[in-house]
């Protein structure tokens, strides 16, 4: 069955199993290898990817429920919000390892669309769904601060 | 993975170090004169540490894996600081594998780990940069017929004031690379250092890893690849008694079921296929030879060896006497987890397999042994076997596995497949249950106190199983002692009398491994919370009273604790809702204290702020070094609050993902603070070190705040 979506702004259709997690069909079948496999059950956020502009784990979303759909991934979020965060992820060096930072990335884009100006414990609650496990988390904190900032700005 | 780990190879011929060509210049290996007799023409260098291109970027092979720890940053900075260059022509590339060229001195082999990347390479790199300017300032001279002694290099500019001549390196690099190799290069003095020790660095991979465009291991695709997935025992050491694939064999996209040593591996068209397919085989399994004991029944029996005779490692003064004599005796019975890495890339590979020989894209940390590895069970020769090293989405000792299992499980699939490309990912299940854990041990202190509440005596025993005993690292042991198991339980900053540490080599079937910061994260632990308690027993402040007992030739454990005690005006651990605990460690040569402020949230510690004093020698690149220390603090405080593997009665792993195997996340990271002390020693690891003191911190504070502590990890588990 044939799917039609439109990622990152273009048209694309997918000849695939109805059940395969858009994760896999974004990695294996469109090549977009920002996102990330981490846990496969929504419990780490590595594969996070905005779905018609929501947060979503795309390792729990088959491509069956995705027709006419709009998912955007670490490779073009576009936007203010995610220039932000991203320059002041690489102005603060948040990234170690950095194979969680592309669900970091969505989901402080995300949250700064929803909230532009959060507090620590919005911060917090809205990111706490993202592990990392080189806890680069006090820098997180700190960019998306600085982030909120320059939107002001 | 432990830094004292030497030579596995016989030393070879050292190699050429310089090659001229349309890339420009190509700085090799830095050889000391005597070594370099001669440097012929056709003595290529594919492995150079620095390259210089015409459009002037300065590319720096890192013979380290980057997996998080900085090395693509901190190995540029090097050659960067003596070469004069800009920062922002400065790029990292992962140096191809070569045993030689690219040894890490402190192995004898290609390797990561030991915290041992910045200490291995910090006169390497400066003397290749240093090179590299030589020659450039030696082209210009010759170019623009002025003396070499009046040119300056500064920022990636070449210039000669009387001439008004300058030029970028491009330019130069390739009359540079005809120049005569300097026989000896002069470093700077560190006071002139621009660039080392320096802020507003930023790393060189940050904004690959913001923008979803760096690749790591899962993200190679190679033509006609196939996706393999694996099915492991249950437990350790069962094996294959039969298996049906037929099921995921009627699967779209599964293409073959097959046998390997480890288990069964699943070939799919894709990852979701051979992930499928996976959960579709049927495997019987032979248990005989499998380890069945549960983790409870492991734990009785390494607490009870500690309470018994072991193993002497040291030995001071009069123990028994000591003991006797004592006015009061204080003992504490400790256990400690195994602990999975729960690195957030699972372990994955890529290999294509050629009639005489294989291309492999990896994470592996000890790629030199992956090679061999791979090399035997390919029955082909190692140099047959091109080796890239991909970025790793986090390691912590993971992929430093002294027998190579996953490199040899890498080769299996493709052997038993034939010629071609091939992924092997392993799901989070496979990754977890794995095995390779931080060793479960059991720790028995006992203190002897006098009238006055001076220590008088000092005894531990720990009884754990050996990472490294039976691996090729075991050349590492001594009389028959791993230092792994019970690093940080001797040789410690206090000057006490009349100590005694035994050990207690255990044995499960349970494979186990080093796990950042190997032996400290259970001897800090015990040490630091035990010293504590002693302290409390006689009224001493847990501050004042370990100034008092710092030995007079450790200095900088004393240094880092009075630093740390400032930052965090520490006056007591405290009186109100929030109390401080402080530990101090030294290790992999650094020495980092840290004081936690700590409240009771719900009945669990819930750590608000975290002071942290570091000296790592040469600080080369300070915010590096306060990453590490943030991240460190975050990894050991999960150890204090979640993180455990336990086995069933029947030996399985209970924990299968994230779900099971909590991962500290963000609302339960503290604000830290750090600061590094000014040092002019050798710059050493930070990778590790941050780890080891943030639980004993914080359980001290929790004893400060609520009177009793977890003497059994993780909170919560109960009494030993």
């Amino acid at each position: 069955m044939a799917i039609s979506l439109t990622v990152n702004g273009s048209p694309v259709t997918l000849d695939a199993d109805p059940d395969m997690p858009l994760l896999w069909a974004l990695r294996d079948e469109l090549r977009l290898t920002g996102t990330k496999f981490g846990c496969g059950i929504a419990q780490c956020g590595a594969c996070t990817v905005l779905l018609d502009g929501q947060s979503r784990r795309s390792c729990v979303t088959p491509i069956g429920m995705l027709e006419g759909a709009d998912v955007r991934t670490i490779e073009d979020l576009g936007g203010p919000e995610a220039a932000a965060v991203q320059a002041a992820w690489v102005d603060i060096n948040v990234p170690q390892c950095g194979y969680c930072q592309s669900g970091q990335v969505v989901s402080a884009t995300a949250l700064l669309r929803e909230l532009p100006k959060p507090t620590d414990e919005d911060i917090d609650n809205a990111m706490a769904g993202n592990i990392c496990r080189c806890a680069t988390y006090v820098r997180i904190r700190q960019a998306i601060r600085q982030a909120s900032d320059s939107l002001e700005g | 993975m432990h830094p004292n780990f030497k030579a596995m190879t016989a030393p070879r011929p050292t190699r050429r170090g310089f090659m001229a060509g349309s890339v420009g210049l190509v700085l090799g290996f830095y050889l000391a004169p005597k070594a370099r007799a001669s440097v012929a023409e056709d003595d290529f260098a594919p492995n150079a540490f620095v390259r210089i291109a015409p459009n002037d970027t300065v590319t720096v092979l890192v013979k380290h894996i980057e997996i998080g720890q900085g090395a693509n940053t901190g190995l540029p900075i090097l050659v960067a600081e003596e070469l004069d260059a800009d920062w922002a022509q400065m790029r990292a590339e992962q140096a191809p594998s070569d045993p030689v060229v690219y040894v890490n001195t402190a192995f004898g082999i290609q390797g990561t780990g030991g915290s041992t990347g910045l200490s291995n390479s910090y006169m390497t790199m400066r003397q290749a940069g240093a090179a590299a300017r030589a020659m450039l300032v030696s082209a210009a001279a010759d170019a623009w017929g002025v003396p070499a002694g009046e040119i300056l290099v500064e920022r990636g500019v070449i210039a000669h004031e009387g001439s008004g001549k300058s030029s970028g390196f491009g330019a130069l690099a390739a009359a540079a690379a005809k120049m005569p190799v300097p026989v000896n290069v002069v470093l700077k003095d560190p006071k002139e250092f621009t660039l080392i020790g320096g802020e507003g660095i930023t790393r060189l991979d940050a904004v690959a890893k913001t923008n979803g465009s760096a690749l790591f291991t899962i993200d190679v695709f190679r033509e006609g690849m196939q996706v393999i997935a694996i099915v492991h025992p249950p437990k350790f050491g069962a094996k294959v008694a039969s298996f049906d694939g037929a099921a995921a064999l009627e699967m779209p996209g599964v293409v073959a079921v097959r046998q390997v040593p480890s288990g069964i591996a699943v070939y799919g068209a894709n990852t979701y296929a051979a992930f499928r397919g996976r959960d579709a085989v049927s495997v019987t399994w032979d248990e005989s030879g499998a380890e069945t004991r549960s983790t409870d029944e492991i734990a009785r029996t390494f607490a009870a060896a500690a309470r018994q005779p072991a193993r002497l490692v040291s030995e001071a003064g009069d123990v028994e006497t000591a003991m006797q004599e004592a006015v009061q005796v204080i003992e504490a019975d400790y256990l400690f987890p195994y602990l999975a890495h729960a690195s957030m890339e699972p372990l994955d590979g890529v290999i294509e397999l050629g009639e005489d020989g294989a291309e492999v894209w990896a994470g592996e940390q000890i790629p030199t042994i992956s090679q061999g590895t791979m090399g035997g069970v390919l029955g082909m020769e190692p140099s047959k076997i091109v080796m890239n090293t991909m970025f790793a989405g986090g390691s912590f000792g993971r992929r430093a596995t002294p027998d190579s299992h996953f490199a040899a499980e890498l080769a299996n699939v493709a052997k038993a497949a034939g010629p071609g490309a091939y992924k092997l990912v392993y799901t989070r299940e496979n990754d977890m249950q794995a095995g390779y854990y931080r060793p479960l041990t059991a720790h028995h202190l006992k203190a002897g106190l006098d009238v006055e509440g001076n220590i008088t005596a000092w005894t531990n025993t720990i009884a754990n199983q050996s990472i490294i005993a039976g691996t090729p690292f075991a050349m590492m042991m001594k009389d028959g002692l791993d230092p792994t198991s019970y690093e940080g339980s001797n040789d410690l900053a206090y000057a006490l009398p009349n100590t005694r540490l035994n050990w207690a080599q255990m044995q499960t079937g349970v494979p186990t491994l080093w796990w950042r910061s190997v032996g400290h994260t259970h001897t800090a632990y015990a040490v630091e919370t035990f010293l504590d308690r002693v302290l409390l027993a006689s009224g001493r402040d847990p501050v004042e009273g370990r100034m008092a007992l710092m030995r007079e030739d450790r200095p900088r454990d004393a240094a880092v604790l009075a630093r740390v005690a400032e930052m965090a005006g520490w006056s007591g651990p405290g009186t109100g809702d929030r109390r401080m605990g402080v530990a101090v460690v030294r290790s992999f040569g650094s020495y980092v204290a840290q004081i936690a402020e700590v409240e009771d949230r719900d009945g669990s510690p819930h750590v608000t702020r975290v002071w942290c004093a570091v000296d790592c020698g040469v600080a080369v690149t300070p915010d590096v070094i306060r990453a590490q220390m943030e991240g460190g603090i975050g990894f050991g405080l999960g150890t204090l609050l979640h993180d455990e593997i336990t086995l069933d009665e029947g030996g399985a792993v209970r924990q299968a993902n994230y779900d099971g195997y909590p991962i500290l996340r963000i609302d339960e990271m503290p604000q830290i603070e750090v600061s590094i002390l000014q040092s002019d020693a050798s710059p050493t690891g930070v990778g590790e070190p941050g780890t080891p003191p943030i639980a004993p911190a914080v359980a001290n504070a929790w004893r400060a705040l609520t009177g009793t502590m977890p003497y059994r990890l993780p909170f919560g588990a109960g009494e030993v």
